[in-house]
């Protein structure tokens, strides 16, 4: 920060000071006020502040964070960049692909659900430039912050695998349900007609971190399912690729779709990450530790590296050095979510660089986390708030049952509901909360009031 | 999930039902005070009202299954667990108590019975 803007900082923070007990108050009454709608909420127990807030990227994480800040701040101006008008629910797309929900399922608007009193400029970042504390959009429009916030998810990177063509996805056999709503129930027809026919069926997950790392077990399970009620397993091979010495990466989890697995026939390889694809021959080659690994199929669920959007790759945020600084990961401290070298930066989402979380249900408690950090420095305050890492996936072993599988970042097991819903036991009522309160619960989220 | 809030539910259910939830909330508080003003005036259970509430009941408590099984693409044959079957017994305790209830009072103050 240059010295001038030091001193309007300065200026901020005064200026906020009458709002500092009550800020101190907002923790506590947080949850309290769940119930009241935002504009409910006492202008007396707002913060005052003028503070500039950027929050580049409205999805889950960035309109949670909007709405969270809205309700808290009075008078600082919050500003949203994202050029995406639609908001995709992406936990749906695994029942869409299973033929469950339509596409439409998981269809809505941005504009629905960003808050009043927030701007949204539709538009994407072009470039982040933490040093002169502004974001230049793709227009060239440069947009200075006091404090900014990163959401922009992650970039789903089909062109690292040649071969691939995004457009092919439900044709001869392809399918990859990641890619989009369209593409997921693009990927159900496919998969369907292979659970009529039979044959090889391929899964993987990439070599990279990824956004929900149970959803590619999910859908082998799902297809598994499909092919038994439709009397054909028996003439299907199924076979999981892992891309490491382990189908999950809390081992006490893996140790349980291992026997899952075992127990459902689906044969595993592991070290084997997708390397290139001939969609008209059907064949998928493979990484492995003897060598390129070629494997024919019949039908295949293609889910591709992922990395930091470019943006953000090309700019001076991600990780200098280890393993997340090739993919752009944002270089964050893993329980504030603040930048570690830019303290009026923090990333939120699947972009962060934080050995767990990339779902939905991370980004329910990183967002409170990284606001309350961001908030308690314009009140002059340390936040003690600090996030442990808590992921979640309602892990589908069949069609009609999930497990519960939520963990911290020392793979500890975290259950939600301890004596009820047991973590590892394949329940109905899992599938339950899974189709009927995760959707509700997500927009909630969103609306800043779960 | 950490610090959960029992007030979530609520937020959720919200989001969920929308404008039914205020409606099955009226329904229920509605047909408790109607039950319970019935009571009082009738002083007492009639016997042979309630059991024909009950009856209704059972099928009002079948009919809360088959809804949670369709909206949630399964059905209680897929009860892997306790906790499977607790949720079961309530959907369905739920469906019974509710629409007996509703039913009694529908009952009681269509064809009041005189004393
Ligand atoms: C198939 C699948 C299944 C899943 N299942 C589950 C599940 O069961 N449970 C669960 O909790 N989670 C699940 N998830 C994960 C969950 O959807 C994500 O973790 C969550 O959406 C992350 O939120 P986010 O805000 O970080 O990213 P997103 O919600 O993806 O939003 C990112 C936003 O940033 C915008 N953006 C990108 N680049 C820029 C830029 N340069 N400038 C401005 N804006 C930009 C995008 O347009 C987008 O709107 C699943 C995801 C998938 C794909």
């Amino acid at each position: 920060m240059t010295e001038q803007r030091e001193r309007e900082f300065a200026a901020i923070l005064k200026s906020a000071s009458a709002g500092r007990r009550n800020f101190l108050r907002l923790g506590a009454a947080g949850t309290g006020a769940l119930l009241l709608p935002a504009t409910a909420a006492r202008a007396a127990d707002k913060l005052v502040s003028k503070a500039r807030i950027v929050i580049a990227g409205a999805g889950a994480a960035g309109l949670a964070a909007a709405s969270r800040l809205a309700e808290q701040l009075d008078g600082a101006s919050i500003t949203l960049v994202d050029g995406r008008k639609e908001h995709f629910y992406q936990p749906g797309y695994t029942l869409i692909g299973a033929g469950l929900k339509p596409a439409s399922y998981v269809v809505s608007t941005t504009a629905e659900y960003v808050p009043k009193g927030v701007d949204w400029i539709e538009e994407r970042v072009a470039e982040f430039d933490p040093e002169g504390n502004k974001v230049v959009t793709e227009s060239g429009k440069a947009i200075p912050y006091d404090f900014l916030l990163v959401a922009t998810g992650l970039k789903l990177d089909y062109a690292a695998i040649p071969g691939m063509e995004v457009g092919e996805i439900g044709k001869n056999g392809l399918g990859s349900v990641y890619h989009s709503a369209a593409a997921a129930e693009a990927t159900w027809r496919s998969m369907s007609d292979f659970a009529d026919k039979g044959g090889i069926g391929l899964f993987l997950r990439p070599g990279t971190e990824m956004k929900c790392a149970g959803a590619p077990l999910k859908y082998t399970f799902i297809t598994d399912d499909y092919l038994r009620r439709r009397g054909n397993r028996g003439k299907a091979e199924l076979v999981y690729n892992a891309n490491n010495k382990v189908l999950f990466s809390v081992p006490i989890v893996s140790e349980k779709v291992r026997m899952l697995f075992d127990d459902r026939k689906v044969k595993v390889n592991y070290e084997r990450i997708l390397e290139s694809i001939d969609l008209g021959k059907r064949i998928a080659v493979f990484k492995s530790p003897i060598g390129p690994v070629e494997h024919p199929y019949d039908f295949i669920n293609v889910i591709p590296p992922m990395r930091a959007p470019d943006a953000v790759r090309n700019s001076p945020l991600p990780w200098q050095e280890g393993g997340w600084a090739k993919d752009g990961w944002i270089e964050v401290d893993k329980h504030s979510l603040r930048h570690k070298r830019f303290d009026n930066v923090f990333a939120v989402g699947d972009v962060a660089g934080v050995p767990k979380g990339k779902t939905a249900a991370s980004v329910k408690w990183q967002v409170p986390v990284a606001v309350d950090h961001l908030l308690a420095r314009i009140a002059g305050k340390e936040s003690t708030s600090a996030y442990n890492g808590y992921t979640s996936c309602p892990l589908i072993t069949r069609l009609g049952q999930a497990m519960l599988v939520e963990f911290d970042y020392k793979d500890n097991l975290v259950p939600s509901f301890p004596g009820i819903i047991a973590p590892l036991e394949e329940l109905w009522i899992t599938w339950v909360m899974k189709t009927m309160a995760l959707k509700p619960t997500y927009l909630s989220m969103l609306r800043g009031r779960a | 999930m950490k610090e959960f809030d029992p007030l979530i539910f609520l937020v959720v259910f919200q989001e969920m039902l929308g404008p039914l939830l205020w409606l099955l909330i009226l329904l229920a508080v509605g047909g408790t005070l109607a039950f319970l003003r019935l009571l009082i005036k009738e002083k007492g259970i009639v016997a042979r009202r309630l059991v024909r509430a009950e009856l209704a009941g059972l099928g009002g408590g079948v009919l809360a299954l088959i809804l949670m099984a369709k909206v949630s693409s399964s059905g209680f044959t897929d009860a892997g667990g306790p906790a499977d079957w607790f949720l079961i017994a309530l959907v369905f305790g739920m469906g019974l108590i509710g629409s007996a209830i509703v039913v009694y009072s529908f009952l009681g103050w269509r064809t009041p019975v005189k004393r």
